[in-house]
């Protein structure tokens, strides 16, 4: 067994979500780069190029890429042989949610509230996801939030007669839908089966996997691309002013689900996909 | 070609403007969003003032990230506008001309914008850090209490927008993506 003080997960959790904020990954910069090459349209290829610029600066000069700096998203996987001293792990994340958005100057955009609102004043609560795994190591993942495009984001309970091509349907529906809106190029993540719930959080959780990576299943693999292809072909383009540049990633989670269902939950993204990861 | 536009937005700049237009702006603008507008239609329909003269108004639909030591403002990208849409046509009859944010409009926030002379304009989403570039002053006027979402008088130059909705109603969310599945760019 190994112990860990919880001061560590506050800590790890404030520079993450500093990290998070500044530094867009790899794999979305590059999935950006490729999407501008690949545009024809003037007013397409200016409004990524801006998008560049953008996240070029915020990494040099280490301010956020999106004054919609989110809801703290936290994703742990705890080893099942961590014992945490110290205090108590939600409140230590919050307090590192707390320290970060403070001390990186981003902006506290949660309210305590959903129907009489009120901001918290300093972004706490985090959305908090646990799952326990082998061995003795904590791995923590921020995924800051922003809300344009969360809003656009749906779910749907269909019947499993609705097969392959009411899912397929319903992601292109949800995507032309969300237009302009959630600032495109988007990410779409996809979640199929489980419970209402876990369909949502497969979607989530979709939006993590790095982009130009596939699912393992071929038949899924197969469909992601399909899908991206389909999504592009709307013609929404940069920021809905048109081209080709709908979506530069669309992941497809899934897991087993009951004999009477099919969920099927789509959270979409902007191009400020965001997150960070440490293991302690 | 870029127009470049000093504000205030007279209707006679507004109607040269038409959707599609790069531009670059410069001069006064407002930033509020869901409370501050809520707020101000609040305040109007008490019959009470605005914290600032909406004639030939430019808002910005924004709430930055706080600003860090050094900074004038922190990142400041357009939020959606959609959310403001209940309150849009209100500020136009009092005056307000320019609208900055992203996303689409409501039928009913175009046809105010036809009637008053009204333009959308749009700001890149997400892309908060290159805007706040061309932020030069920023000062609290009033609502402090709402934190990022309080009312501020801002000072843009070149702020690179581009006419998303015209004083006609012309819409290029609609005109964009027709042209381009059209293969007409």
């Amino acid at each position: 067994m190994r112990e860990i003080d919880v001061k560590n997960i506050t800590e790890t959790v404030a520079k993450l979500c500093i990290n998070a904020n500044r530094h867009l990954p790899q794999d979305v910069r590059c999935a950006i780069k490729t999407c501008r090459e690949c545009e024809d349209g003037k007013i397409a290829q200016g409004v990524l190029d801006n998008i560049i610029e953008n996240f070029e600066i915020a990494d040099k000069e280490c301010v956020p890429i999106c004054q919609d700096t989110g809801m703290a998203c936290v994703f742990l996987e705890i080893g099942q042989d961590v014992h945490f001293t110290g205090g108590n792990l939600q409140d230590a994340i919050n307090e590192g949610v707390r320290k970060g958005y403070t001390e990186g100057y981003l902006r506290k955009s949660v309210v305590k509230d959903p129907v009489r609102r009120g901001n918290t004043g300093d972004n706490t609560p985090a959305m908090i996801y646990t799952e326990i795994v082998d061995g003795e190591k904590v791995k923590i993942t921020v995924a800051p939030k922003g809300f344009g495009s969360e809003n656009m984001s749906a779910i749907r309970m269909f019947k499993p007669s609705a097969g392959l091509q009411g899912i397929k349907d319903f992601i292109v529906e949800t995507v032309e839908n969300a237009g302009p809106n959630p600032c495109p190029p988007m990410v779409v993540g996809v979640g199929i089966g489980g419970t209402f719930d876990k369909a949502a959080l497969l979607a989530k959780k979709a939006l993590l996997r790095p982009l130009g990576s596939h699912n393992k299943d071929e038949f899924y693999a197969s469909l992601e691309s399909e899908m991206l292809e389909k999504v592009n072909a709307l013609g929404i383009g940069p920021q809905g002013f048109g081209g080709k540049t709908t979506a530069i990633g669309l992941n497809i989670e899934t897991m087993a689900t009951h004999i009477a269902g099919m969920p099927c939950a789509i959270n979409i993204n902007c191009h400020v996909t965001r997150h960070e990861t440490e293991e302690i | 070609m870029t127009k470049k536009i000093t504000l205030p937005l007279t209707e006679e700049k507004a109607k040269t403007l038409h959707a599609g237009d790069s531009v670059l702006l410069t001069g006064t603008i407002y930033t509020s969003r869901d409370a501050g507008h809520k707020r101000m239609c609040e305040a109007l329909a008490r019959g009470e003032e605005l914290p600032f003269d909406p004639t030939d108004a430019t808002i910005y639909y924004v709430g930055p990230t706080p600003a860090a030591p050094g900074q004038i403002i922190g990142s400041a990208g357009p939020t959606t506008s959609g959310r403001m849409d209940a309150y849009a046509p209100t500020m136009m009859s009092v005056g307000a001309r320019g609208m900055i944010g992203k996303g689409a409009r409501l039928p009913e926030v175009i046809d105010a914008m036809k009637k008053y002379s009204g333009v959308y304009f749009g700001a890149i989403g997400g892309a908060g850090a290159l805007l706040a570039k061309c932020i030069k002053k920023c000062e609290l006027i009033a609502f402090e209490d709402l934190g990022a979402e309080a009312l501020r008088k801002l000072y843009v130059e070149d702020m690179p927008l581009t006419v998303i909705i015209d004083s006609e109603g012309n819409n290029l969310y609609e005109t964009g993506r027709k042209n381009y599945l059209e293969g007409k760019e």
